[in-house]
């Protein structure tokens, strides 16, 4: 059992420091919560994570552990007596793995792109992208949940979370541009599984309210655009 | 393991194909190699990898792998009583995913820009890649590897790139002996493991191919 101090080094509106406090919450550990502003970096930030200067960062014993999928690992890695977040059979784990790499790396992006994308003609492009990527990771989810509730089984799992920490801010997206990311009628699998992962109680006093992530949102490119004149 | 069927999706130069084969013959895992013509992709690699529809996948008894950090992972928990390439400390785990992730984010796109633009941005491009030797030579720090007294992880991860070095030092005009010797002399102690120097191509035989894709890129 790891013993030793727990700091987190985050923003609640991030879906990846998200990610840190729900595996952490699975494995019974209260991190002490470190705020960062998002406009100016601390020392503490800076000395941390030299190399990507960005949260969120997790503290172990004073020691840095750095991205987001790394810390999720070192977590499971470190409090092997609570529930597993990753799966134990080393071909269910290559998967988790697989698809938590697609999801951050071509998925999400996509996401964003979307948000920052000007006009409807040129947001319908990116959707048609992400679209074709909701398809893969409904086959994807059918497949790997074998019957069961969550992409961990019957309870949630590293690809749960890993996916259902960024739900927050695609449901923000949706909102602030009155458009559907998430298609129930095209996955309806994974329609049934982001009311269970943010109803699970792990999850639901984690992951911020959409209407709070776009007000955030709202306000920071106001602040953006105040500081820059 | 005696009946595992294990196949490898590769081609030649690829860095990535580079990790499983020295990470299978660290392991002494015996598979099969198939070489496959990335213009004209095999229906196996097809079924193999749909999402990306790239090399290298493993094939573990008919299950497919891709990937090629997540494949390694999956070599080193499998042949798990053999040449351990992830340390046991969580924390020393933590590091090296971090470091294989670091060179898969940052090194290999420096690298490829040296060869593939010119005038400023392949001088930022060589800035870039002389930068991310530097951070890598940081944390290789005193070691004589990254996994420490033998090959680990991070070693498996990097050393392939070291056969593309060559073809980066002739078209990018620049010795990464006077850059990063630190980081040349790891790179000469990993080429002296036989997994190492019979899993990558010799750098001419790079250099020309590279050659190869410039002239079909239309950058000469």
């Amino acid at each position: 059992m790891a013993t030793g101090s727990v700091k987190l080094l985050g923003v609640w509106a991030s879906p990846f420091v998200n990610r840190v406090e729900i595996a952490l919450k699975m494995k019974s550990v209260e991190p002490e919560f470190i705020l960062e502003t998002t406009l100016n970096k601390s020392e503490l930030l800076l000395k941390s994570n030299p190399v990507y200067k960005k949260i969120p960062v997790l503290l172990h014993d004073e020691k840095p552990i750095c991205e987001s999928l790394v810390i999720l690992q070192y977590i499971d890695d470190s409090w092997p007596n609570g529930p597993s977040i990753l799966p134990s059979d080393p071909y269910d784990r290559a998967i988790a793995r697989f698809w938590a790499s697609y999801i951050d790396e071509k998925w999400y992006p996509l996401v964003v792109e979307f948000m920052k994308a000007e006009g409807k003609e040129e947001k319908a492009a990116v959707l048609e992208k992400i679209s074709e990527g909701n398809l893969l990771l409904e086959e994807a989810f059918i497949k790997i949940n074998k019957g069961n509730s969550f992409f961990g089984g019957d309870r949630i799992g590293y690809l749960d979370i890993v996916l259902g920490s960024l739900l927050g801010w695609v449901k923000a997206i949706e909102m602030m541009d009155e458009m559907k990311i998430l298609d129930e009628t095209k996955m309806p699998s994974l329609a049934e599984w982001d009311k269970r992962f943010c109803s699970d109680n792990v999850v639901k006093d984690i992951i911020p309210q959409p209407e709070k992530l776009a007000e955030i949102h709202r306000k920071f490119h106001q602040m953006k655009k105040a500081t820059s004149n | 393991m005696a009946n595992d069927e294990v196949i490898l999706l590769d081609f030649w130069p690829s860095m990535f194909g580079m990790r499983l084969r020295i990470a299978l013959a660290e392991k002494e895992v015996k598979y099969e190699s198939k070489e496959e013509d990335l213009r004209n992709k095999s229906p196996l690699l097809l079924q193999m990898n749909p999402v990306h529809k790239k090399i290298p996948v493993l094939i573990h008894n008919g299950k497919p792998i891709c990937e090629s950090i997540i494949a390694v992972e999956y070599i080193d928990e499998v042949w798990k009583d053999k040449a351990p390439l992830l340390p046991t400390d969580p924390y020393e785990r933590a590091q090296a995913r971090f470091w294989a992730d670091y060179i898969d984010k940052k090194f290999f796109d420096s690298g490829r820009k040296i060869w593939t633009t010119k005038g400023e941005e392949q001088e930022a491009a060589k800035k870039d890649f002389i930068e991310c030797l530097k951070v890598l030579e940081g944390a290789l720090g005193e070691k004589p590897f990254f996994g420490g007294d033998n090959l680990g992880f991070v070693d498996v991860a990097l050393i392939g790139f070291y056969s593309w070095f060559f073809a980066y030092e002739t078209y990018g005009n620049f010795s990464t002996e006077a850059e990063c010797p630190k980081f040349v002399t790891w790179a000469k102690r990993c080429m002296q493991r036989d997994s190492v120097a019979k899993s990558l191509p010799d750098q001419h035989k790079v250099l020309e191919f590279v050659q190869t894709l410039r002239k079909k890129y239309g950058i000469e």
